[in-house]
């Protein structure tokens, strides 16, 4: 396997695709660190070239440019709030490019036989990169809204995964005993239940819950691409997607705290039974003293005056407000506001958004500085301090009864205590529960003023009114 | 088998390092992070590229081409929209004062 050369050279080119992660902590050097490991790659690639050489390069130069095309096109056309889908189809078309780069290795007839340990990583690739392939299909559908978001059950939708899940394994049994002839019957079999596999796995995952999916299959795309290093003997396939595979475990861990659910229970689909109502836990002197705020002008009138008077101010936005395409006009607000000579934070939930880091994006496009930007461990100590929160689009991640409350669905879950806040202005669509189902005590507290409709609609007013 | 344990050792290397650094990532990168680590897993290309460094049947041609174009839209597509999403993240427009 090469000489101290080869060997050095590789160990060069990964260290190149680590430093790129290092520069990639913090926004500045981010774009650096892109740069770096995208170089990292090309050299890997350059280095391929290099040793092997290429029999057919007009089928390679074709493939490339034609894969190139489309990838380059899309890219630069895609719209920040389509993201979530592409990187689900960008998934995807890693994880196709996977089972046939395994199938082929599997089935080659040239070169040397393969030894029982690269066969069984071959499979594994195989299966890990088919099911990645079909589960992020259905994923990029769901984001993309070509498929219905609810999660889909289908009756013993358990038994069903768990007896694919077994078939797979006595394929997979199968496949690595067969002779030739059978090998590839088998092999195919594996493609199908795989595939079958997927689509099972992610149809069953709800709108609300594709952060934590997205962010598996990240983990499982590139543990299929470290298999297929096995099996073709390349090291710097090995490290590139270990690299990914350590990435998608780390979000995948992330976004489950932030939603604080086990993996599992994700992907066992929908919220546990108990939909519990939470008690009321407002105390006796904390009784709405509003709540005759008559109709909406005079509310209106309420939250105007509350932004007029309030010197810190903290927006929290929440997917409500990407889904009514309300962050220009959120970002409009905000810089009105910073005219009048009044501190605007952003807070920003970890889960509010459709995968990892999302709503920061959208943010970024809509010119909000990311110093601005704060997650949530930051600003939650600054929430007593702070004049009026203004929520747009957010319910579960500012919802009290998840630190007030024992056992409804969301409770223990990380929020934005939006609820210390002096003031609080809601602009959300309706006074109905989150995608939790948790009614939000919020709502009904003495300073918080509700402007119910569509939040784009309403921050236009408080806009001009300004 | 030396050949194996040296790939489960650059798997492992690799993950924990990676694991190490990727960590302290803040989330307000996270998107663009899983982008970028998404057009890294395209790096199965090279398995692509392997498969035409020798002779191939038609269908190896046909499958192999498939692979090669799939991985260089997710690699180019990755890489693209990644820069794409960094340069939007600025410091000092008019929310700065």
């Amino acid at each position: 396997m090469g000489s101290w050369l080869t060997i050095g050279i590789d160990f060069l080119i990964i260290i190149l695709l680590i430093l790129g992660f290092f520069q990639f902590r913090n926004p500045k050097g981010a774009r650096r660190g892109n740069f770096t490991t995208a170089f990292a790659l090309f050299c890997a690639f350059g280095l391929v070239i290099y040793r092997h050489g290429s029999i057919d390069p007009g089928i390679v130069l074709t493939a490339l440019l034609l894969g190139g095309a489309v990838g380059w096109f899309v890219a630069v056309r895609i719209n920040m709030i389509q993201i979530p889908a592409m990187v689900a189809f960008q998934h995807g078309a890693g994880g196709i490019a996977a089972f046939l780069v395994s199938f082929l290795e599997l089935t080659k007839a040239a070169g040397e036989p393969l030894t029982t340990l690269s066969e069984v990583s071959g499979v594994l690739g195989l299966i890990i990169g088919t099911a990645t392939f079909s589960g992020s299909m259905i994923a990029g559908g769901k984001l993309a809204g070509l498929i219905n978001q609810k999660p889909v059950a289908f009756p013993f939708h358990s038994l069903l995964l768990a007896g694919t899940t077994l078939g797979i394994l006595v394929v997979a049994v199968l496949a690595g005993q067969a002779g030739p002839q059978a090998h590839v019957f088998w092999l195919l079999s594996l493609f199908a239940l795989s595939v079958l596999l997927g689509i099972l796995f992610s149809i069953r995952i709800g709108g609300a819950d594709m952060p934590v999916l997205i962010s598996f299959l990240n983990a499982t795309a590139g543990l299929a691409a470290a298999f297929c290093g096995i099996i073709i003997q390349n090291r710097l396939l090995v490290a590139c997607g270990a690299t990914v595979a350590a990435s998608g475990s780390i979000l995948t861990h992330v976004m489950c705290l932030a939603m604080n659910r086990g993996l599992i229970k994700v992907f066992m689909g929908s919220l546990s039974k108990q939909r519990t109502v939470p008690k009321e836990i407002l105390n006796a002197e904390d009784r709405p003293i509003l709540t005759d705020m008559g109709n909406g002008g005079e509310r209106f009138e309420y939250a105007l005056s509350a932004a007029r008077i309030s010197e810190k101010i903290v927006i929290i936005p929440g997917y409500g407000m990407a889904l009514a395409q309300a962050q220009f006009q959120v970002v409009r607000l905000a810089h009105r506001l910073e005219e009048l000579g009044k501190k605007v934070k952003f807070a920003i939930h970890p889960v509010a958004g459709r995968m990892p880091g999302h709503m920061n994006v959208l943010l970024a496009e809509a010119e909000v500085d990311y110093e601005n930007l704060v997650e949530m461990e930051a600003i939650n100590s600054e929430f007593p301090s702070t004049d009026l929160a203004l929520i747009v689009g957010a319910c579960d991640v500012v919802n009290p009864a998840a630190v007030s409350q024992e056992g409804t669905p969301i409770s223990g879950m990380p929020i934005l205590m939006a609820h210390e806040a002096k003031l609080v202005v809601v602009c959300n669509m309706d006074g109905k529960p989150g995608y939790s189902g948790v009614k939000n005590p919020l709502y009904d507290m003495a300073k918080t003023i509700t402007l119910f409709g569509d939040a784009k609609e309403t921050l236009a007013r408080l806009l001009e009114a300004l | 088998m030396v050949d194996l344990l040296i790939m489960v050792l650059v798997f492992i290397l690799t993950f924990v390092v990676g694991y190490a650094l990727i960590s302290r990532i803040p989330p307000l990168l996270h998107t663009p992070l899983m982008s970028m680590t998404n057009a890294i897993s395209a790096v199965i290309i090279l398995g692509g590229l392997l498969l035409f460094s020798q002779e191939t049947t038609s269908l190896e041609k046909v499958l192999g081409f498939a692979a090669i174009a799939a991985a260089t839209f997710n690699l180019i597509g990755g890489f693209v929209i990644t820069d794409r999403m960094l340069k939007l993240f600025k410091k000092g427009n008019r929310l700065l004062n």
